[in-house]
């Protein structure tokens, strides 16, 4: 069985329905979302609470409400969602092998955007050794147990890490009746916006350690307890608790990006894009927080909106190989996305370039060098902070040589 | 009134299920018994997964006769019963002059064995077979016929053959005393047999001793071992082996049957039987070991991590042994060939029994079992057009990273042998084995575990 569409879109998250939803008015023939999981929306569809849709919809609505928001519009933009369609590889380019109930079949399309997101290290990709019990899970996990499933968890969580998905897992854990005895977090504050993490500790009465990591896992069956390591005097101690949530430290959703040999950056370990969002494949587009793991939810949507006019000018002919000098970040920032830029061509979505430091910078100021020549700084009026990513205007490099050499992005 | 069975055989591991599968084909009544909730639930699941040729075994022993002959046994029942194989092959690969100058005498080793395959290769083949592997790699021992099995599978298929044919399987009692022929078990409750049959494992020097015996110690060798994401699979094509030395035993690194890339396995004596988590020390150990054998390999995510425990005995060699006054046999000592050598374990203990007991071949057999393919090498349901077609369950992936469909899950449930729990649904589906470890499907799987199989 095989079908062909203008444009296939991988993923019904924020970015991927964001993209159909601009794409489905302007294209001459279906563009199709797959989306393997049986609702389209996303992530924000476990997080039922507040906080979505602020810079994209100008609202301030709950994650389910916004999945529901970004379906129906991408559907009355007359794009084709299907559901329980899972992409599994790659027929040849462009050619995307699927399967569902429907039946296992290849779509090809002029056109493809991939769009899979992003999800948090589990428990093994973090090495932490000890047991293996029951009790203990991802936010994304966690959500989905106690929102679409109803269930019980523990009574006591100790929560491994201090950002805004960490605090989504406090909210969540409370709901359930789940009292979060300890935040832990490695860096030596915590890392979210300091609006979330004041009222969070004095709200919830969470205890957060910092420069603090968990070094074992205890329990025969359930979990009893976690022990943590000071990093600062080496000093161990067990916390008895009977559920451990270990939140961010994102990975992109990358296999079909690695399966298509598309190339890859380093640091972000999702593909290589240029400010339109092309990868290195021709006719395949990216968006959202398989780039850039992770930011919000509708920075990623915001992501979708900004592919559309590459698509739409491959879709037109004009040849979409990603352009432009490459970015290099420098300690202390870990990544840079997207890694090519033209000095004087397009923008990047929203303006920004955005990236992610493994240190608190208050007042940071950005350097852009290349070949030896400083060409570029910025002095920031937001801090520089791990946990959350950090957005650089990307005039910085406007002064580039777009036939220069790399351009190294630092902090001062 | 409970029936007296002629043989209860303890531990639904793989020989306790391989021996129980034979009896199960006489006209001998069998009952096997497993302590834990599931059958391969204890060192039969944890190790290396490697089906053997027995080059490098002991030549002359029990275990090197019988690894030879199980290589042969378990490979053809497993393309008959669908266990999921692939035929890799082997490196042992040579690091230091020392490991180099040994390599002529294990080849020697291994025709000894009977077996005639290996070859002696430079540095550059190993490079071509291997070019992810670390520099400095001096030349290396190719076996040809190691292979990769799945070792869950194996288990399973022995357990539902023999229950098939019509062996009674008793999960989660734990034998805690042997009285005038009955088994007396931890909940109280009691099975009568005429012959006992001891393939415990790692418990099975406690079960001697029920029989007055104190003739050896299971040291259990807890093994850790990580498994990497599917996309470094393809920098591990073949099986490479370390050479085994004095200052200590090297780690592996090989393909798994899942299409995943395993390290390891650490190698430490412990005193609990029960101590299978992993430990800070086991770890920076395997990241160590891994940087020098393919340092591309640790930029990979970490999938899972494991610690097996081996039944490691202070002798050389099995010990299997009959007697015939207590009608009490005892397989004893099976280390991690075991896997391999299952099937021809068997065959010598119902030959030991044949003395005793009527173990002729019964008319009628079932035909064997044919397995769910769990393996990457072969086509799984997600992938087969034509069986998505006849039943929609089979397009419905539940299990995303590890492409588990709901049809898969509900068959485990519908099973002569269903899961007791996640782990038995791990085992016999793959189910949140994958990258995610649960962060898509943990809550979807753990619904269908709680309706066994059914939707909601």
């Amino acid at each position: 069985m095989s079908e062909h569409v203008r444009v296939a879109v991988v993923g019904g998250g924020p970015a991927g329905l964001t993209a159909a939803a601009a794409l489905a008015p302007q294209v001459d023939g279906t563009v199709l979302v797959l989306e393997r999981e049986r609702e389209t929306g996303g992530i924000p569809r476990h997080s039922d609470h507040p906080g979505y849709g602020m810079r994209d919809l100008r609202r301030f609505i709950s994650g389910p409400a916004y999945g529901r928001h970004l379906t129906e519009r991408a559907e009355r933009a007359g794009a084709r969602l299907e559901t329980e369609a899972m992409v599994t590889g790659w027929a040849a380019d462009r050619a995307l092998e699927v399967t569902s109930p429907r039946g296992r079949r290849t779509i090809t399309a002029d056109a493809v955007v991939l769009a899979t997101g992003a999800r948090e290290r589990p428990r093994p990709a973090r090495l932490i050794p000890g047991d293996r019990p029951d009790g203990v899970y991802t936010t994304g996990q966690l959500q989905q147990l106690v929102h679409l499933h109803h269930r019980d968890v523990g009574r006591r969580a100790v929560v491994i890490g201090a950002e805004q998905v960490s605090w989504s897992a406090v909210l969540t854990l409370r709901e359930a009746g789940c009292r979060t005895v300890l935040m832990t977090s490695e860096y030596d504050r915590p890392e979210v916006y300091a609006a979330f993490d004041r009222p969070g500790r004095l709200a919830f009465r969470v205890p957060v350690r910092t420069r603090t990591r968990v070094v074992a896992i205890h329990g025969r069956g359930r979990v009893e307890a976690v022990e943590i390591e000071d990093l600062r005097t080496g000093r161990r101690r067990r916390v008895p608790c009977d559920t451990v949530i270990t939140t961010a430290d994102w990975i992109p959703d990358h296999e079909l990006a690695r399966l298509g040999g598309l190339r890859l950056d380093p640091g972000t370990r999702g593909p290589r894009v240029d400010a339109t969002l092309a990868t290195s494949g021709d006719g395949v587009f990216a968006a959202g927080n398989l780039l850039h793991p992770v930011d919000t939810a509708d920075v990623a949507a915001l992501d979708g909106r900004h592919v559309a006019t590459a698509v739409l000018a491959h879709l037109r002919g004009a040849p979409a190989a990603p352009r432009g000098v490459a970015l290099v970040a420098d300690a202390p920032l870990r990544w840079i996305a997207p890694q090519l830029i033209t000095p004087g061509g397009p923008a990047p979505a929203r303006g920004h370039l955005l990236a992610w430091v493994d240190s608190y910078h208050r007042f940071p100021t950005v350097t852009a060098v290349q070949d030896g020549h400083a060409v570029g700084h910025t002095r920031l009026a937001w801090p520089a902070a791990p946990g959350r990513v950090f957005r650089i205007p990307h005039a910085l490099v406007r002064r580039a040589d777009p036939a220069g050499g790399p351009v190294h992005l630092g902090l001062k | 009134m409970n029936p007296t069975y002629d043989v209860a055989v303890i531990g639904g591991g793989i020989v306790g299920a391989a021996i129980a599968r034979l009896l199960g084909g006489t006209p001998l009544s069998t009952v096997l018994v497993e302590g834990r909730d599931d059958v391969g639930d204890g060192t039969s699941k944890a190790n290396t997964a490697i089906l053997h040729t027995g080059f490098d075994a002991k030549p002359g022993t029990l275990e090197s006769e019988l690894v030879a002959r199980g290589y042969h046994l378990l490979g053809s029942y497993a393309s008959e019963v669908g266990i999921p194989v692939e035929r890799t092959g082997a490196l042992l690969v040579a690091w230091t002059e020392e490991q180099l100058a040994s390599l002529p005498s294990l080849l020697e080793k291994a025709e000894k064995n009977g077996y005639r395959a290996c070859r002696l290769v430079d540095a550059d083949e190993v490079y071509r077979r291997v070019s992810a592997l670390a520099a400095g790699a001096l030349g290396a021992l190719t076996v040809p016929g190691e292979s990769i099995i799945c070792t869950w599978t194996t288990n399973l298929a022995l357990a539902t053959d023999a229950v098939n044919r019509g062996v009674t399987l008793l999960r989660g009692k734990r034998v805690t005393g042997v009285t005038g022929g009955a088994l007396r078990f931890d909940d109280g409750s009691s099975v009568a047999a005429r012959w006992v049959i001891n393939a415990a494992g790692l418990g099975a020097d406690k079960i001697d001793e029920l029989f007055g015996y104190d003739r050896f110690t299971v040291t259990p060798r807890r093994g850790e071992l990580f498994v990497f994401d599917k996309l470094a699979r393809p920098l591990v094509p073949v099986i490479v082996l370390p050479v085994p030395s004095k200052v200590g035993k090297g780690v592996l690194v090989s393909p798994t049957i899942y299409g995943n890339v395993m390290l390891g396995p650490t190698a430490e004596d412990l005193d609990d039987r029960t101590a299978t988590g992993t430990s800070e020390e086991g770890f920076a150990f395997l990241r160590t070991k891994g940087a020098e054998l393919m340092p591309t390999l640790l930029d990979e995510e970490v999938t899972a991590s494991y610690a097996g425990l081996r039944a490691a005995i202070d002798r050389d060699d099995y010990l299997i042994s009959l007697d015939e006054d207590q009608r009490y046999l005892l397989v004893g000592g099976i280390r991690s060939t075991g896997l391999t050598a299952g099937m021809a374990i068997a065959e010598h203990v119902v030959s030991l029994l044949s003395d005793h007991l009527d173990v002729s071949a019964r008319p009628g057999l079932p035909p064997p079992p044919r397995m769910p393919n769990i393996g990457e090498a072969g086509v799984r349901p997600y992938q087969d057009a034509a069986l998505i077609a006849a039943d929609p369950a089979y397009g419905q992936i539940v299990c995303f990273c590890e492409r588990v469909t709901r049809g898969e899950i509900r068959d485990a449930f519908a099973s002569p042998i269903p899961p007791a729990g996640l782990e038995g649904l791990r085992r016999r589906t793959r189910a949140m084995n994958g990258r995610c470890q649960g962060f898509y499907c943990g809550a979807e799987v753990q619904a269908l575990i709680e309706n066994e199989g059914e939707t909601r």
